[in-house]
């Protein structure tokens, strides 16, 4: 387990705290606690249907949490995200991609990695009554901006499409657009939805490494909900498994491929049948 | 040919006027996929204030020309910006989750209330005000007709293309533009990466009532009476502008504007006068028939 987790030093980066979310007579997800430290990755795993996309929603605004409290400690303070509107808690840090991609379509490359600086950008500009003037501080902002915007591009390989639309785009490079996208918004924490899902093994490889760049190179925080185990086994150091919207296991990789309530999750109450082995290998046990 | 020339002068002139208030149309349904129908009561006010704004400059004794039309330009933008600014927030913020009828009900109470407040405040007489820029310059003169553009038709052309270029810019090229074309797409992935999307659907009726001050107190000058009706006729004017153009497209906007004011002018022409307005909506309701996407509306077509 990693050290951030035991230490009781610095606040976790991301504190979440007996979370509850209800839709009318099911439970989403049921008094969750669990903590993300900085400079890690955290991945949220368990069967369809156990609530880790709600957690997502309602650690980034789309849902608001019915109990609990989700806190992100940022250097300027805490902040109580389930108390924040949705482009407030993208300020504060925290930004998500989604499991079905969501690009800016008839935006070209190169725009939806601006975009996502509006917020420096509008500061520089006084909300664009002086950029339409062409104040040069905008001006030196929005060089900023781009030269950022093209640094990303550099990085996912996309240099050449940036004036491309976004929704011409093959679908591994969006995926990889989303998260440069993401990063553009320059947050400390980075949700992301199902990044390997419909990605080939060549490209889920590609994913690890650029994940694990993110957290290692640009020092941000990743929290991940994966059904790809090898990615997941991988690269996370600390990994939470949910199960019918409640916490059923918490540990690094390694107590998890070994945990009796994650393999009953996965397979059934039964589970005490030899596993055949392409589910042991899915599950990290080969 | 000469009487054709001038008719086509007239009807550009005309059609600028109709792209300004067009566009107004066109962004709000690019962002929030609603017509607003107090739009064209924004333009009436416009006109109304610009109105204001010529008396004032000149009991302040301000007799140059071009400085009086900057300063009742620049204050006749604010104000009408600021109504632009309370329409949204009054009557359409509060209903940003509502089902999509109730936004335009609430756009159509907010046009009734508009008209009915100028009425009562400023009188249901027609305003006039005296021609305050004369003269023009003949082009052409055949036998027994001289093709004449006026100075308030050139100021027209010319500010309107200055405004359609400057618009150009900030929808393609600034911070502002991205933010509008990124909530038209997706307003939640929009909010999602930082974007106050409120405020930039603040600021797109800011600029769309900007425009239609713009077009108002160009009708102020160009026609000289101003009454607290004119919104009404304009504004379905320039909502067939926008719906002939292809509704959410700019361009479109700009360019439904021309047609719409060219068929005008010269169905007035050469056939009658009275009948102007029936070919105008003719023309709406064979765009909804045959073309709903309008001219230049396809659906992946740039929108704000």
């Amino acid at each position: 387990m990693s050290a951030a987790h035991l230490s009781g030093g610095a606040p976790p980066l991301l504190n979440v705290e007996h979370l509850s979310m209800r839709f009318g007579g099911l439970l989403a997800v049921d008094d969750l606690s669990f903590q993300a430290g900085a400079r890690e990755i955290t991945a949220i795993i368990g069967p369809n249907g156990a609530g880790k996309t709600t957690v997502f929603n309602c650690i980034t605004g789309f849902y608001r949490p019915d109990v609990g409290r989700v806190t992100l400690n940022t250097d300027r303070g805490p902040r109580y995200l389930e108390r924040l509107e949705g482009f407030r808690i993208a300020r504060a840090g925290v930004v998500r991609t989604f499991q079905n991609i969501r690009l800016f379509a008839n935006m070209s490359v190169l725009e939806n990695l601006l975009v996502a600086q509006h917020n420096h950008l509008m500061r520089a500009s006084l909300f664009s009554i002086a950029g339409l003037l062409g104040w040069c501080r905008y001006r030196r902002a929005e060089k900023a901006a781009v030269a950022l915007a093209c640094r990303w591009l550099e990085r996912i390989g996309l240099m050449d499409k940036a004036d491309w639309d976004a929704g011409r785009l093959a679908y591994g490079d969006q995926r990889r657009l989303e998260i440069a996208r993401a990063m553009c918004a320059q947050p400390k924490l980075l949700c992301l939805d199902e990044p390997a899902a419909g990605l080939n093994p060549r490209e889920s490889m590609a994913l690890s490494e650029l994940l694990q760049s993110l957290r290692d190179e640009e020092g941000i925080a990743l929290l991940l909900i994966e059904h790809d185990m090898g990615v997941v086994m991988q690269i996370s150091q600390h990994i939470i498994v949910l199960d019918y919207g409640r916490k059923i296991a918490e540990g690094s990789p390694r107590a998890i491929r070994s945990d009796a309530a994650v393999i009953r999750a996965y397979l059934g109450e039964n589970g005490t049948q030899p596993l055949p082995p392409e589910v042991m290998e899915d599950v990290g046990q080969s | 040919m000469g009487y054709f020339l001038q008719q086509l002068i007239n009807g550009v002139t005309l059609g600028m006027i109709y792209g300004l208030v067009a566009i107004g149309y066109t962004m709000v349904y690019g962002i929030l996929g609603m017509i607003n129908f107090a739009h064209g009561e924004i333009y009436m006010i416009g006109a109304f204030i610009s109105i204001l704004g010529f008396i004032l400059v000149g009991l302040a004794g301000i007799t140059a020309v071009p400085l009086a039309l900057i300063i009742v330009l620049t204050a006749t933008m604010i104000f009408t910006a600021a109504y632009g600014w309370s329409v949204e927030r009054v009557a359409y913020r509060p209903l940003r989750q509502a089902p999509r009828l109730a936004p335009l009900i609430s756009a159509i109470g907010m046009s009734i209330f508009l008209q009915n407040y100028v009425q009562l405040s400023q009188g249901a007489q027609v305003k006039t005000l005296p021609p305050f820029i004369e003269g023009g310059v003949v082009l052409l003169r055949d036998a027994d007709f001289a093709v004449r553009i006026s100075y308030v038709q050139l100021l027209i052309w010319l500010l309107t293309l200055v405004l359609m270029a400057g618009f150009a810019w900030i929808i393609g090229r600034t911070a502002l533009g991205r933010a509008q074309r990124a909530c038209a797409e997706d307003r939640v992935m929009a909010s999602l990466v930082g974007i106050n999307v409120d405020r930039t659907i603040s600021l797109t009726f800011v600029l769309g009532a900007a425009l239609a001050a713009v077009a108002g107190t160009m009708v102020t000058l160009y026609y000289g009476v101003v009454d607290f009706f004119i919104g009404f006729l304009a504004g379905i004017k320039a909502f067939t502008a926008a719906v002939l153009g292809g509704i959410g497209s700019l361009p479109g906007a700009m360019l439904g504007g021309l047609i719409l004011g060219l068929v005008e002018a010269f169905w007035s022409a050469y056939f009658t006068t009275e009948y102007k307005d029936v070919a105008a909506f003719t023309i709406l309701v064979l765009v909804l028939i045959f073309r709903p996407t309008g001219l230049l509306g396809r659906p992946e077509v740039e929108k704000v």
